[in-house]
């Protein structure tokens, strides 16, 4: 395969998975500005934030406010991570990238662009909102079930898991990150149950509200939020399931090339640390200090993969 | 149905009942409903734009994705027709390719003074890279569109040799698919013979060609200028069908007397490229130093036999226009035969006699530049306003050597389906052969491009022209 190939899909599948992201944060943000009248302003700061979009946002409408903060992270030409330009983006990837793809998945992903275009040629507004953001999640849950059902499992499917869960764990790792100080165990909280809205924030940015409740019958901590989330073998968003997708895409590829290259030593520690660590150990360490080593890291085996599989030459 | 007499319609010819091949279909065509059959063109727009089957537009920034339409009435042609036109092409096809291999090595046409001598000298399309290089397997031409022109029963003319990087077979495979998908019951009422193997066909009609330097399995690539071509996707479409690589210029380098890809296993060797890409822009080393779009020193592969590139470098010379009318001799000359296809009559504006006349019959004639393709750069005088001929006309003055002329033929119709049923509209046909080292093979059918402007006469897709699904019928 071409590396310019295998550099297409990796970001196609990035692309993909960030306008999913930034889907379900505005989703998220939407629900708590309704649930909590009047306090929401912060919250959309938190996820321009996450999205590490509120510098952007800050240099082009200044005060945060709901209505800009959706349209921005809906469908803002300028803003890379808006669902318009992350679509746009892997559409773009996938016409470089056709030979690759089977004709499920492009007509999936063409399908995806075009019904999006047409839908956010004007802003959107609070009452279209949940359908619209519903159809988008619709839209990649099609690209991906198309993926499933028709793609072979060879090195151009590994190149596009590769990108989705670089991706996803970036994304909850973000999450994370911006709400830690929410999860830390303060003299004021302790034994007391977290602020409601906190948590559920956090749980529904990664779709993973219902899953927990289950889990934990309800009993709530900022402890078990950041274990489910970080160290969670079943949790699909967390990131010890990312990385261990990661490792397991990066050793089918090195089984089928027959080459073994740094990024596989990178993505070994990486794994390691998060199969053996415990909660503890990261509160112990400081859980942003914690996120910030591991952020990090991903970047870093992102640049890596970029450079051991000849995406650029 | 409007009816002009001054033009052969080929589904009727002027009668009220249809010309035979058409037979079926109209039968079925009065059965439907016209509701229904326009419904059906819009559906097959849509299925066009999911599919991404568009081209980009030179010059046009928003939506530089556009669609070719499509119309759903099929271009019919018996399989006897087709089998004099299979002959005819395959005779040009066999005599372009030997003129090129003459033209780069003894110039025995120059010689006998067949050809004028100044022609092929001062001509950008022929390139000196090429003298004394013989391309693998002889084959010089792999893949030929040839534009053909219909004004009667049984006239057929050649309009143009498209023997450098012909385009739309896509559109052909494509419309066919659409065709399947849309109306399955006219495929078991009427015996149309398939155009499905083309890609199969391409690909091993290639790699009948690879070069010395190839050990074992032949690799396959098709070279695309990149995403913003205008036929990026038939590019894409082809090496997806073929089951190929699709490379750019940045893909690939020079190693070891090799062209090779950049693959995520390393840097892999490439034994024959089907590039989609302009002999000026295939090498900055050896032609334009400014092209980004090539591999610098491809063409010193290619002398050494470590690549074959199809079509070959500099085929350019026998599909140019001032050539194309010497072809009846050029077919002469290396078949012994006379051509079963005839010329179009050309003036070469390059003769002062000529561009005399030439400069008195503008409204009639149609002025083509020598080099120029896709429809741009042409006059079409009937069509044309009093300005617009003032303004060629001094084009013409000042580069007489770059037109030539040709009368305006009387195109034949087909019938496109509109809102009040079936109107009729000029058409082309181009039917798509492929060259190797033993055998020339045409896919029955080709595109039909139509002029879906009542009157008009351009059908090229950069200026409104259309396309529709050509069947030939099996015997």
């Amino acid at each position: 395969m071409l590396g310019k190939t295998a550099g297409g899909l990796f970001w196609l599948f990035r692309y993909l998975e960030r306008s999913e992201n930034t889907t379900r944060l505005i989703e998220t943000g939407f629900r708590i500005a309704l649930t909590r009248p009047g306090g929401s302003d912060d919250e959309w700061h938190s996820v321009l934030q996450t999205a590490a979009v509120d510098q952007l946002y800050a240099a082009r409408h200044g005060d945060v406010d709901q209505a800009k903060a959706i349209d921005f992270l809906l469908r803002d030409k300028e803003n890379p991570s808006s669902v318009l330009s992350a679509i746009a983006n892997a559409r773009q990837n996938a016409r470089l990238t056709r030979t690759a793809l089977t004709r499920e998945v492009w007509e999936a992903i063409n399908d995806a662009y075009m019904g999006l275009k047409e839908t956010l040629q004007r802003p959107v507004s609070p009452k279209h909102l949940p359908e619209v953001l519903g159809s988008i999640r619709q839209h990649s849950a099609l690209v991906r079930g198309a993926m499933h059902g028709t793609m072979l499992r060879n090195d151009i499917f590994d190149f596009c898991r590769l990108g989705t869960f670089l991706e996803r764990a970036d994304n909850t790792a973000r999450i994370l990150d911006v709400k830690y100080y929410v999860l830390l165990p303060s003299v004021t909280q302790i034994g007391s149950s977290l602020d409601n809205v906190q948590w559920e924030t956090i749980l529904r940015s990664v779709a993973g509200a219902r899953s927990y409740r289950w889990l934990t019958q309800g009993n709530i901590t900022p402890k078990g939020i950041a274990d489910f989330l970080i160290f969670d073998g079943r949790m699909p968003r967390s990131l010890r399931f990312a990385v261990r997708k990661i490792g397991s895409n990066l050793s089918y590829l090195e089984e089928n090339y027959g080459q073994r290259h740094t990024c596989h030593d990178q993505i070994n520690v990486l794994q390691a640390r998060l199969q053996h660590g415990t909660i503890d150990d990261v509160f112990e360490e400081g859980l942003h200090e914690f996120l910030t080593e591991f952020l990090g890291d991903l970047g870093r085996l992102g640049g890596q993969i970029e450079q051991d599989y000849r995406f650029l030459g | 149905m409007t009816d002009d007499s001054r033009f052969f319609d080929e589904m009727t010819a002027g009668q009220p009942d249809p010309r035979a091949p058409y037979g079926a279909y109209a039968t079925w065509f009065n059965g439907e409903d016209l509701k229904d059959l326009r419904q059906k063109n819009s559906d097959a727009e849509s299925f066009f734009r999911r599919t991404g089957i568009t081209f980009n537009v030179y010059g046009a920034a928003e939506a530089d994705e556009r669609l070719i339409p499509f119309d759903i009435v099929p271009r019919i042609i018996s399989a006897r027709e087709w089998a004099k036109l299979t002959k005819g092409i395959e005779q040009r096809v066999r005599a372009i390719n030997a003129f090129l291999y003459d033209i780069y090595h003894r110039q025995e046409i120059l010689r006998a003074g067949r050809v004028p001598r100044e022609l092929i000298d001062k001509n950008e399309a022929f390139l000196p890279q090429m003298i004394g290089v013989s391309p693998p397997g002889g084959v010089y031409t792999h893949i030929v569109g040839t534009d053909l022109v219909r004004t009667g029963e049984d006239e057929f003319f050649v309009l143009e040799d498209n023997a450098r990087t012909p385009s739309g077979v896509s559109y052909m495979l494509e419309n066919r698919e659409t065709m399947l998908q849309m109306f399955p019951e006219l495929f078991s009422r009427i015996k149309v013979q398939p155009v499905g193997s083309y890609p199969t066909s391409l690909r091993r009609s290639l790699a009948a060609c690879s070069p010395v330097a190839c050990d074992g399995e032949c690799t396959v690539a098709v070279l695309t200028p990149g995403i913003h071509n205008s036929a990026y996707f038939e590019h894409a479409f082809l090496a997806d069908q073929m089951g190929v690589e699709l490379v750019e210029g940045h893909d690939l380098r020079v190693q070891d007397g090799r062209i090779a890809m950049r693959t995520t296993e390393g840097y892999k060797a490439i034994d024959v490229l089907y590039r989609r890409v302009d002999d000026d822009f295939l090498d900055p080393l050896n032609f334009n130093p400014d092209s980004m779009l090539g591999v610098p020193g491809i063409m010193d592969v290619y002398r050494a036999g470590g690549i074959t590139i199809a079509n070959a470098p500099g085929t350019g010379i026998s599909d140019d226009k001032a050539i194309y009318s010497y072809m009846p001799d050029i077919i002469e000359f290396y078949t012994g035969e006379k051509a079963i296809l005839q010329n179009v009559p050309t003036h070469r504006c390059s003769e002062p006699d000529t561009l005399k006349y030439v400069l008195d019959h503008l409204p009639e004639l149609v002025v083509k530049e020598v080099h120029g393709s896709g429809g741009y750069g042409m006059l079409v005088g009937p069509a044309a306003s009093k300005k617009e001929i003032e303004e060629f006309r001094k084009k013409l003055e000042a580069r007489p050597s770059n037109y030539i002329a040709q009368p305006t033929l009387a195109l034949s119709t087909c019938p496109i389906l509109t809102a009040k049923g079936l109107a009729p509209r000029h058409v082309d046909l181009r039917p798509f052969a492929l060259m190797s080292p033993d055998k020339i093979t045409l896919t029955p059918g080709g595109l039909t491009r139509v002029a879906l402007k009542e009157g008009s006469l351009v059908v090229n897709s950069s200026q409104g022209g259309g396309t529709k699904d050509t069947w030939v019928l099996e015997e």
